[in-house]
């Protein structure tokens, strides 16, 4: 049984102007000690995916239908007293803007013990001497000095170190890390990147990392999933994703970026702007700034077809070239 | 590129400070930038990269005299500037797009009165015909519809408004934009929509560009040269292509060394620079060479001696004492 099982997700924000349906059917699994990345733009649903897993939607957003099984135990609709059990012991969260993600008027160690003392049976002596010891364990010098201090005399990235400190504390067996390096220098966000790698290792505990930056993905992780307008486009190993992409959006996507190959050659971005959630189109939601799109598109989503093994699309495309195949292999 | 060998913007001894304010009516001065030299010749652009802090924008800022340097030169086109004449008369041809397409918009006034103030302001028509058909056209260069003229800036979206933001900076017809992290705020599939929107307009209206980034695959992509700057000094100046495959200062191979590569073969079998420490206060800079503190080969020399920003190969300018040992 995989830890964590996401079947058929729906989450929507009902607002003044209607539902906003972030997360529209998302489904997938993610296994001990595994790292799984999932990528996507601003309004992909993205972190509201990881969201309705830690239940802190803000309060016009709710989980529609579909279900979260974490070790066995369903997640939605559980209520408040199992969440608070779960959230920031078995399931703990990195949040982008580690600024904003620390209290100022606590000192650095006393929000680091205070997770500690809630979830463990520690005395106070024992949840300063783990705190110091997950300030090590992040490389965070002087750890006992560092502890008296307030976030103001930390950098970004020295507070980020802190951030994954607390969420570690507690030893989860999930770690969703939201965006946890885009406010960060690239010196500091590789700092990060290493350290978040060896500290799973070290643990091994799971990791969900949601970022926008594929350059991120390629460091880290097992496994990816490419969302766009709240669903999943495509799934698959790291290496399936990378270099066999079989949705248009993610292909798109890899020609967009500047790398080390392109170099000199023109970008070729996806054309048109991204979707409005508020009027989502009836087929393929990629369909509108397809390329390729054909008839199909326009009217029906595809559903999830297997590529191989590791490796899942929604793409009708990929059924239009096996057709193709196919008919080629009877001439 | 133009084959004049003058250089359309020199930029020489550059400083700028600010008073910081220490209570008890004392002050400390903060040396955003301390002292570059640079030249961008005609139809180029120059990248300008480093990590928050390091004086980038500021440099963008005061190049533009939106601040008043402390001290150095500004030569346009071979003409100092100086006086409020000058300033006015350099703003016709020198522009500025800014990073967050939120918050450089006017949320109170229609895409055509954002596009058109520029227009106003250097009173650059004689009716109010053309003043309309100078922002369509605009308008249509940067790939915006006619009818989205009387739109306010919230109607659109991120990669729109920094097409707006554009069409503005065009609209006196510079021949010099200085581009302050135009795509960091852009979703991936618009920001090369942007980038290429840049490059087109670059070859069609002769354009040179500042391009102040820190995404530095980004930053080769668009720039003929890249300039490195750490802690409000440059570090290193070469060819875009030579920085990024033969860094030669310690603190650019680490910068290089840590971008994220989006291929994972490429990426795990990077070996990453790590730099020990941080980047101290630009309030508190270090004696001597800014990068010593945590740089793997700093001397006693690096630690009493600035070093000077020296042309080590043709076109390739570094500050770094160890250049030759170290490479």
């Amino acid at each position: 049984m995989a830890l964590l099982e996401v079947r058929d997700l729906h989450t929507s924000f009902f607002t003044d102007a209607g539902e906003v349906r972030a997360v529209n059917g998302v489904s997938f699994n993610l296994d001990h000690g595994k790292v799984l990345g999932i990528v996507g733009e601003s309004g992909s649903g993205k972190s509201v995916t990881a969201y309705s897993i830690m239940q802190i939607l803000a309060s016009t957003g709710k989980i529609v239908s579909g279900s979260i099984k974490f070790d066995g135990i369903e997640l939605v609709g559980a209520g408040e007293k199992v969440m608070k059990d779960i959230r920031g012991n078995r399931i703990s969260i990195i949040f982008q803007d580690p600024m904003t993600s620390l209290n100022p008027t606590y000192s650095i160690g006393k929000q680091l013990m205070e997770a500690i003392l809630l979830h463990t049976g520690r005395n106070k002596q024992e949840a300063y001497d783990r705190a110091v010891e997950m300030l090590k364990l992040v490389n965070v010098n002087e750890p006992e000095k560092r502890m008296k201090q307030y976030p103001y005399e930390f950098s970004g990235g020295m507070r980020q170190r802190v951030m994954i400190a607390m969420a570690l504390a507690c030893e989860p067996d999930i770690l969703i890390a939201d965006e946890p390096t885009t406010a960060l220098d690239v010196t500091i966000q590789a700092g990060i990147l290493e350290l978040m790698k060896d500290i799973q290792k070290k643990i091994g505990m799971a990791i969900i990392m949601i970022t926008h930056d594929l350059g991120v993905v390629a460091q880290l992780c097992d496994e990816v999933i490419v969302m766009y307008a709240g669903g999943i486009c495509e799934q698959g190993t790291e290496n399936e994703i990378f270099y066999n992409p079989c949705h248009e959006y993610t292909k798109g996507l890899m020609r967009s970026i500047p790398t080390t190959d392109n170099n000199g050659e023109k970008l070729q971005p996806i054309t048109g702007t991204p979707i409005d959630l508020l009027n989502l189109p009836k087929g393929c939601p990629f369909a509108p700034r397809c390329d390729n799109a054909m008839k199909i598109c326009l009217t029906k989503t595809c559903e999830r077809i297997q590529i191989n093994e590791d490796h899942q699309a929604a793409c009708w495309m990929n059924v239009k070239n096996s057709i193709e195949k196919e008919g080629g292999a009877d001439e | 590129m133009s084959n004049t060998t003058e250089p359309l913007i020199q930029v020489n001894h550059l400083k700028q400070y600010f008073d910081i304010n220490m209570g008890f009516f004392q002050s400390k001065a903060l040396k955003a930038v301390d002292d570059i030299s640079f030249s961008i010749r005609e139809g180029e652009t120059l990248g300008l990269v480093g990590e928050s802090g390091c004086g980038k924008t500021t440099a963008g800022r005061s190049i533009l005299h939106l601040y008043k340097p402390t001290a150095g030169e500004v030569i346009y086109r071979g003409k100092k500037i100086e006086t409020k004449q000058d300033i006015q008369e350099f703003r016709k041809h020198a522009t500025m797009v800014f990073q967050d397409p939120y918050s450089s918009l006017d949320p109170r006034m229609t895409v055509e009165d954002i596009i058109g103030e520029p227009l106003d302001i250097h009173k650059m028509y004689s009716s109010k015909n053309e003043r309309r058909d100078k922002i369509l056209s605009l308008m249509d260069h940067v790939g915006l519809n006619s009818e989205h003229a009387a739109r306010y800036a919230h109607e659109f979206s991120g990669g729109q408004r920094q097409r707006v933001g554009i069409a503005r900076a065009l609209a006196v017809d510079p021949d010099f934009i200085v581009c302050d992290e135009p795509v960091s705020a852009l979703d991936v599939s618009i920001q090369a929509q942007v980038i290429n929107m840049f490059d087109e307009l670059q070859e069609k209206m002769n354009l040179t560009y500042l391009f102040i980034a820190h995404d530095l695959l980004v930053v080769r992509h668009i720039s003929d040269r890249i300039a490195v700057m750490y802690l409000g000094h440059m570090v290193e100046l070469a060819d875009a292509d030579q920085i990024y495959d033969r860094p030669l200062h310690p603190y650019t191979k680490a910068l290089i060394s840590a971008v994220p590569v989006p291929d994972p073969k490429i990426a795990k079998a990077n070996k990453r620079i790590e730099l020990s420490g941080e980047i101290p206060s630009p309030l508190n800079a270090p004696t001597g060479c800014p990068f010593h503190t945590r740089c793997p080969y700093a001397t006693d020399r690096c630690k009493e001696e600035m070093p000077s920003f020296e042309e080590v190969e043709t076109g390739r300018f570094v500050a770094c004492h160890r250049v030759k040992e170290v490479n």
